[in-house]
Formats: C-alpha cells, structure tokens, sequence
C-alpha cells in the first residue's frame, strides 16, 4: 500500500526541483525504500506527483538497475564483479555464496531472507573483494569471510553491528567496512616521502 | 618526453614541500566530515577569501591559471570549460557535479564524498559562484549510499552555517544546492546522459553539439565537474594559483588522487603530484608486487583506458605522457596485473562491464559490445578459432568513433590492447584449448578439444 506519508513525501521531493520530472528518481527511491520493490500501485503514485504517464515511469524504472518490480530478500549482497575485484579474488566469493546460500546469482533463497547478486564495480577497488548488503561497503572479503558474514546475518545481526563484527572476527589483516584512513607512511627517497596511503 | 620527476626538482623552491595534498590534507583528521571540525582546521576560509578577494571572472581567471584539469575523465582545462558559458541567457544556469564514480578501477571520488564531504561541498560554492550559477546539483550514484547521506548532511550542515543559501557570508551571492541519487546506471557518468538523468529520463547521452555550456539542464548554459576536480579547488583559492601550478608537469599541474588497485601489496589512494611515474607508484606506494611476482599490465585511467606493457613502468603519469604511450590517464584509476594473471579471462571481465552498461541507445555499441563478449568468451574457454582474433579487430574498428558516445569507443580499448600486447596468449587459448597462465593453464579442456575434433 502506497501510504498517504509516502505521497505527501513524494510531494515534497517534487517541489523542491525546478521541474517536477526531475523528482522521477527520488521519488521511486521513497517509494522502493518503503515499500521493498516498485509495484504498480507505486508506479501509479509516482506518475500521480510528478504529473507524467505511469508507462514513462515504467521506462525508467527498467531502464535503471536498482530498481525493481519484484520484491527481493531481506538481506540483499551484491559481490562486485568488475576487473580489480575480479583479480583479486571475487569469484571464488561468488561461489561460496552461492554454495552457501544454496541459490544462484541473482537468485532469492526460498525463506526470502537473502538475494544474491554479482553486480559492477562499487568503487571499492582498493579494497577488494568487495560487497555490499543492504548498502553498506563490506571489504577485503574471503570466501570465509563472506560464509561467515551470512552466518552473522542468519542469526539476526544487523548491518549496524557488521563493523565491530569484522573487528572481532577478523583475521590478522583486519576487516575495513568503513573508511579506513591514514595506514601506512611511506619512506622512499624519491621526492614523495610523505605520501601517504589516504584510503 | 620530459622526466617529469627532475623538472620538479630543477623548479625549486616548492611553495608547500615536495609533496604537498591538495585534496587530502586533513583525510586522517577524525570527525572531518562534520563541519565544525571541518572549520577548525581552515574549512570553509578558502570560500570566504574567494567571495572577498575574487569577482567571478577573476576567480575563472585564476583558476585557468592554476592549470587545472577535469579529474572525470577527459581531462579538460576547468577554467576554459567556465568560460564557455555565454555571458547573457534567458535561461537560468546550472552546475552539476558529477559524483557518479562507476569507472572500474576509480575509487577516488566516494573516499572525497564520504571522507570529507565539506572539501566538495566548499569547492561546489566556489565554482557556482566564479560561474554566477546559484542552484548546483550534486548527482552522487547511486549504489555509493553513505557517500550520498554524508554529502546530503554536509549540505545541510553548510545551509545551517550560511554557506549555503541568501547572501553568502554577506556578499551579495546566493546559492542553493539540491543532492540527487543515481539508480545504478553507468552512463549516467557521461555528462549529458547525467542531464537526461536529472531531468527524470533513461540515461541516454545526448547529441554534442550543442554542448552543456551552452544548452543543458533545463536547455540552461550549464557546468558539469568531476568530484575530484571541484575537491581542487579550495586549495586553489587557499594558497593561490601559482602555487597549484608548481606541482606536476608542463602541461599537467597540481595533484591527482591516484586509485591504485589489483595485484600490489598496499592497493589504495594516493595523493601525488601529476607525472609521478608508474614505478613509484606501484613499488614504493603501492609496495610492490604481491607474492614478489612481476607485472604483466597496467591499465592506467580505468578499465576504459587502453592497457600497456610491463615495458613502461618508467612512464610519468600525467595527461600527455599516457597518451603519448597509447592509452590516458582518464580517471587515474590504476589497474596492475601480475604475470599469473590471464589476460583473455581479464579482458573478458572487463568487457562484460561494457556489454551490460550498453544503454541501448546506438546499434554499434549495443550491438558490437555483445558480439565482442562472445567472441572473447569461446576464446577464454579454448573453443576459439585464429580469426576471431581478427574479427574482434575488425569488431572494435567498427565500433571506434563510430558511436553515439564515448562509452562504446571505451570497450574497444581492452581488447584491441591487449591483442597488441599479448596476441601469443589468444592464439595459445584456440592452439592448446587452455590459458597460457592462471589456473586456466592446467585445466582438462575436454569438450573444447571434442568440439575441436
Ligand atoms: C561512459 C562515460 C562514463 C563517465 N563516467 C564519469 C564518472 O563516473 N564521473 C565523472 O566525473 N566523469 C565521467 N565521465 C566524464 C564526463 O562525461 C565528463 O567529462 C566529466 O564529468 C567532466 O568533468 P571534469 O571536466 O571535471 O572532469 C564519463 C564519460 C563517459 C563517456
């Protein structure tokens, strides 16, 4: 159900563009961000607040990859699969998870509780393999690593805690999820001494 | 080819030491996102001195003089991008700032965003000010959530603080700035597939002429900059132009952020002058080699960019030297791979990016990126035959400069340099039904070899 907060925030977005049209991708993300996926109805809404035809809603909507029209799991991973990822491992973290998950790329397990998905770089290549669940960055992942992370998930931890649970878990090289800044100094005589590894 | 390196050395003295960081100066400083701590360590003091000292043209004017260059991409001189706007409009003008980072191999413009998002936010004023715009748009993609919020509330932050809003800082000057979300859309980096975007259309690049400049957002003159470039410029109005252009080279001044990824121990960021060369960065930045192998190939500017040789570690990374050697330094996305590393399985993953990020609209790319996927594919699992090594040539000749945009001539640069560079390895994937590195080296190619038969 559409709810009239989520309309009254649609409208909101609209109006703070010059053109209405241009609220098109705030708003479906409203409505994908309440809702879990776009469904008709929300097509009808978004076309409703910014005042075009629910078909050129629909045309953008496939037109974009982080949309969608069907719901997904609860915990949705996407796994980069781009090229720094790519050598650094990130195939053999695709398998285990969908060994683990027993589903394939771009399946949801049956009990809906996760969507695995191989998506394109996340601008983490400094730091892969990298995924993300729900949004949030997890880098440096193993295929251990990722199998115990669904373990983590499985029984009820939340992104919130993912941080302090690479923390504890980690092994020796220590799990970055978050910025991680100021690692090393370099000593080199070659007139960048002071240049530092920034991220 | 001028050592970059020694034409530094020979311009002494250097106004801010050897190495001096631009954009990241106080990255390590905890709790700099937020603005107050933000402001205890200069923030926001370079905006006051450019509405105080500079009137927009001059600010155009220094800011040519600074030699800065677009950090998107293609390079282009900032200050002479300004300039293009038309002086008079009907139409109100716009800035948009492109913060759609999706390059593989770039991973530059997120750590800005998420780090420090006042730096962008300062430099975000400062350019829509030398520019006379007063509503910017920050278009952060998609995927990059924390980096988008934590823009979304340095924003609101400088709003709060008055740097954002009527008569900043009692100038005369307003400004406001709208944060916008990508939905997962490569081409949406291209900047007038960026407009389409914003406009709450399908990404899909536009016709060139007429540029942005004169007719963009809204058919507004319009500015689109890079995340990095505009990070540049609190620097810039800080410590003047004359001390940006000492760093780097001839042509290429100041600093880049340097996003070095793939086989080498300390893979990561790093701030250094234009012209640092290859070797430096991968040996004494990056570390060196993982498991002490050697280098096999370099991808400099992203995965768009064409690959070269273990021949050029010694290749100074500014604008003309990389382009001298065949490929760019684009979006300064540096990509090593080691000599274990398949170089036909490599470039199949990267054309697969270019084959699924096709928006469809132009046939050559549309058509050509899936055709060439294919192709590397039966060579990759040992199925290929010789001529495919010249058909995915002629593919590519087919495709370079003949689409809609810039993105189908990118999936071209992988294939064709590695088939320069490494022809011996394709054929010995259709000769012998298996890599000639990797662990693709051993495998038992048997239904390659009875479909051979
Ligand atoms: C396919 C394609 C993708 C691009 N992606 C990006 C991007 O993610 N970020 C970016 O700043 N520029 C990107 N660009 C370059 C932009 O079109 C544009 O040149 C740049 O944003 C201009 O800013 P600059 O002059 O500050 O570099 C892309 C270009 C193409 C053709």
């Amino acid at each position: 159900m559409v709810s009239e907060a989520l309309k009254a925030q649609m409208r909101e977005t609209v109006a703070r563009y010059p053109l209405a049209r241009s609220a098109m991708l705030p708003c479906l993300h409203l409505a994908q961000d309440e809702l879990g996926y776009l469904p008709d109805e929300a097509i009808v809404a978004v076309a409703e607040a910014i005042g075009v035809k629910s078909d050129e809603v629909e045309s953008v909507v496939t037109f974009y990859s982080m949309f969608h029209q069907e719901p997904k799991g609860r915990h949705v991973i996407k796994v980069c699969a781009s090229v720094s990822c790519y050598l650094m491992g990130c195939d053999a973290v695709i398998d285990r998870l969908e060994r683990r998950l027993g589903v394939r790329r771009g399946e949801t397990t049956p009990d809906g509780r996760f969507t695995l998905e191989a998506v394109e770089c996340l601008a983490a290549c400094g730091m892969a393999p990298a995924l993300q669940v729900n949004g949030e960055f997890v880098e440096q992942v193993s295929p251990e690593r990722a199998e115990r992370l669904v373990t983590f998930l499985e029984e009820g931890g939340d992104m919130a805690q993912v941080r302090n649970y690479w923390r504890q878990f980690s092994d020796g090289a220590g799990m970055a999820t978050e910025t991680e800044i100021g690692v090393t100094t370099e000593a080199s005589d070659n007139g960048v001494s002071n240049t530092k590894k920034v991220r | 080819m001028a050592d970059s390196t020694e034409t530094q050395t020979e311009r002494a003295p250097l106004p801010l030491g050897p190495n001096p960081r631009f954009i990241t100066e106080n990255f390590e400083v905890p709790g700099i996102d937020q603005i107050e701590v933000y402001r205890a360590h200069g923030g926001y003091e370079a905006l006051a001195k450019a509405l105080k000292s500079f009137q927009p043209d001059e600010l155009v004017e220094e800011v040519k003089k600074s030699g800065l260059r677009g950090r998107g991409g293609a390079g282009f001189a900032t200050g002479l991008k300004w300039s293009f706007l038309p002086k008079e409009s009907p139409k109100p003008r716009y800035l948009c700032v492109n913060g759609d980072e999706s390059e593989p191999g770039t991973f530059k413009d997120r750590m800005i965003m998420e780090v420090s998002p006042h730096l962008l936010v300062e430099g975000v004023i400062i350019a829509s000010y030398a520019t006379k715009v007063h509503h910017a748009f920050i278009y952060v993609r998609g995927e990059l959530l924390k980096a988008g919020l934590q823009v979304e509330r340095a924003v609101r932050e400088a709003v709060e603080a008055g740097f954002i809003g009527k008569d900043i800082l009692g100038s005369g000057f307003d400004l406001a700035i709208t944060v916008h979300h990508g939905a997962g859309a490569y081409i949406c980096g291209e900047e007038s597939a960026l407009l389409e975007s914003l406009e709450g259309k399908r990404g899909y690049p536009r016709l060139k002429p007429p540029f942005p400049a004169v007719v963009g957002l809204y058919s507004g003159p319009t500015v689109i900059n890079n995340v990095e470039t505009l990070a540049a410029l609190p620097a810039i109005a800080r410590y003047g132009a004359d001390a940006y252009a000492a760093y780097g080279t001839e042509k290429s001044k100041g600093t880049r952020v340097y996003c070095l990824s793939g086989h080498v121990n300390r893979p990561g960021n790093y701030e250094a002058p234009l012209g640092l060369s290859l070797r430096t960065l991968i040996e004494d930045l990056g570390g060196g080699m993982r498991d002490g192998r050697a280098v096999k190939a370099i991808i400099p500017g992203g995965s768009s960019s064409p690959m070269l040789g273990a021949d050029k570690l010694d290749l100074p990374l500014d604008y003309e030297a990389v382009a001298a050697a065949g490929s760019m330094l684009g979006s300064a996305g540096v990509i090593v791979v080691d000599d274990q590393t398949c170089i036909v399985g490599a470039t199949l993953r990267m054309s697969e990016f270019y084959r699924d990020e096709s928006c469809g609209k132009c046939t050559p790319c549309r058509e050509g990126t899936f055709w060439l996927v294919q192709l590397v594919e039966r060579l990759e699992a040992g199925e290929g035959r010789e001529s495919d090594i010249d058909l995915l040539l002629d593919i590519c000749d087919n495709m370079f400069g003949k689409c809609f945009c810039p993105l189908g001539d990118a999936a071209t640069s992988c294939i064709v340099s590695s088939i320069k560079l490494f022809r011996d390895e394709y054929i010995h994937h259709v000769r012998e039904h298996a890599c000639l590195v990797g662990p693709g080296a051993t495998r038992a190619h048997a239904t390659a070899e009875a479909h051979a038969r």
